[in-house]
């Protein structure tokens, strides 16, 4: 948000800078399980972000003071690699960092049965090695596939979708320049099954109808998706009967 | 035993067509969903969700391999490869203690042989050497599988683990926990954790067993 300037977002036909309409997505490719230490991982690609995403768990927590004796406790880490924008990022967790570990943090830990582990950690590393708008939400549909990788008992897979204002109009799915000279930006996360809202923020001004407009788009892009999330984990398991195939040829 | 392929993931509807709820299996406002991304397969009455990854959770009654990584006292502190760590108290072992340092009996590092004796209701796990078989492991090799892969190892009534120990005369004792302890000479030991390997990537797949006699019958 921010910088105003003379840039026009969308030309007169309607199209955005990257081509898109307004309520297209970007490009999604997910792939799960691309990690043999951690207990279950994800990749993600969502148009211009990169995302790499590792759960270990769960494990008995430490240090011991941290441990909560009726369930489990979720350890999101959210870190932006310092190569993955422009303008070399000083690495380390900052305070935007500290505050997207923590409401995607707070967002899986509604879909996850925490209270099948007392004692324990669950560890959620989402690190961003290309950033382009709207990570936040690519960390978190990727973290979910990964926590289904690990085996983790889930009430579903939480899945977002960012939406925001551009030139005056509600589009779904802002890239980096929509994200820098538009009016607004919402990333929301949803429990597919049943549409809740896990996390939702606002960067920008909407009035309450363009809220709610966006609201509904990026849940309906969330559902959409979620069918993403589900393909990458069935693949994985798919790809190796391939494989197989292959081996017997030679 | 009927078993439908189909892989599910967690949240996915379950229409369990008579059958009881099982594991892996939570339900809501009348409905069933899977909470894990694995198999449906129904046993006794029941639909149960085989889990196609994911840590050891200990059962009753489970034979399974620790690592002693602490002593205390009275008891050791395993290491069986689930969210919390065994405890192994002196008077569940066969050996008696008469003041001396339990290093003596059980070192850290030491493999062990246990079952797991009772889990409490704060997930404390309790394990036992007092039953037929179980014991130090002296020696031999260690090579790790998915814990939920285990059942595919041992195979219908042990078939598939039987096989191999017959076609490679490798000793092979299997933890529930993920865990295999093997001895024999290198090279079979190398077939084995091959073989191993080949069945924890392939566990979801039918017809297993033939696959492996292949394998086992090519490398001999």
């Amino acid at each position: 948000m921010g910088t105003s300037s003379d840039i026009k977002l969308i030309n007169e036909e309607g199209l955005r800078i990257d081509g898109r309409k307004s309520n297209e997505l970007r490009p999604i490719k997910i792939e799960a399980g691309v990690l043999n230490r951690a207990d279950g991982s994800a990749y993600i690609e969502w148009g211009g972000n990169k995302v790499l995403v590792a759960v270990y768990g769960p494990r008995e927590a430490f240090p011991k003071h941290t441990q909560n004796p009726s369930r489990a406790v979720i350890n999101a880490r959210y870190n932006m690699a310092a190569f993955s924008v422009d303008e070399r990022k000083r690495p380390g967790p900052d305070r935007r960092a500290v505050e997207i570990s923590k409401v995607i943090g707070e967002a899986l830990e509604c879909a996850i049965f925490t209270e099948q582990f007392p004692r324990t950690s669950i560890d959620i590393y989402i690190e961003v090695l290309q950033a382009d708008a709207g990570t936040r939400i690519a960390g978190l549909t990727a973290a979910s596939v990964a926590l289904a990788d690990a085996g983790i008992p889930m009430r579903d897979m939480v899945v977002g979708c960012a939406s925001g204002k551009i030139d005056g109009k509600v589009v779904l799915d802002l890239n980096k320049e929509e994200d820098n000279f538009g009016q607004a930006d919402l990333p929301i996360a949803i429990i597919p099954r049943t549409q809740e809202i896990v996390l939702l923020q606002m960067d920008g001004n909407m009035s309450r109808d363009e809220i709610q407009e966006a609201v509904a788009m990026s849940k309906k892009a969330a559902l959409f998706i979620s069918n993403i999330q589900r393909e990458a984990l069935l693949e994985r398991y798919k790809e190796k009967e391939v494989n197989e195939e292959g081996e017997r040829n030679e | 035993m009927d078993i439908q392929k189909k892989i599910v993931l967690p949240g996915e509807e379950i229409n369990l067509e008579g059958m009881k709820q099982g594991n892996g299996i939570y339900h809501e406002n009348g409905k069933y969903y899977a909470y894990q991304m694995g198999i449906i397969q129904t046993y006794n009455g029941y639909a149960n969700l085989i889990p196609l990854s994911g840590k050891y959770y200990p059962v009753k009654n489970d034979r399974v391999i620790g690592k002693v990584i602490d002593i205390a006292p009275s008891f050791w502190i395993m290491d069986i490869r689930g969210p919390y760590p065994g405890f192994l108290h002196i008077n569940d072992t066969p050996w008696k203690s008469y003041g001396e340092d339990l290093n003596k009996i059980l070192n850290m590092g030491d493999t062990v042989f246990l079952k797991v004796n009772e889990i409490t209701e704060s997930r404390q796990t309790w394990l036992s050497l007092k039953d037929a078989g179980l014991r130090k492991l002296e020696g031999g090799h260690i090579v790790t599988v998915q814990p939920t892969k285990v059942s595919r190892i041992i195979g219908k009534g042990g078939s598939m683990v039987n096989m191999i120990k017959e076609s490679t005369g490798v000793k092979i004792q299997l933890g529930q926990n993920g865990v295999v302890w093997l001895d024999g000479p290198v090279d079979k030991i190398l077939i084995v954790r091959k073989v191993l390997r080949y069945i924890e990537d392939e566990a979801h797949t039918s017809g297993l067993t033939d696959k492996v006699k292949k394998i086992l019958e090519e490398t001999r």
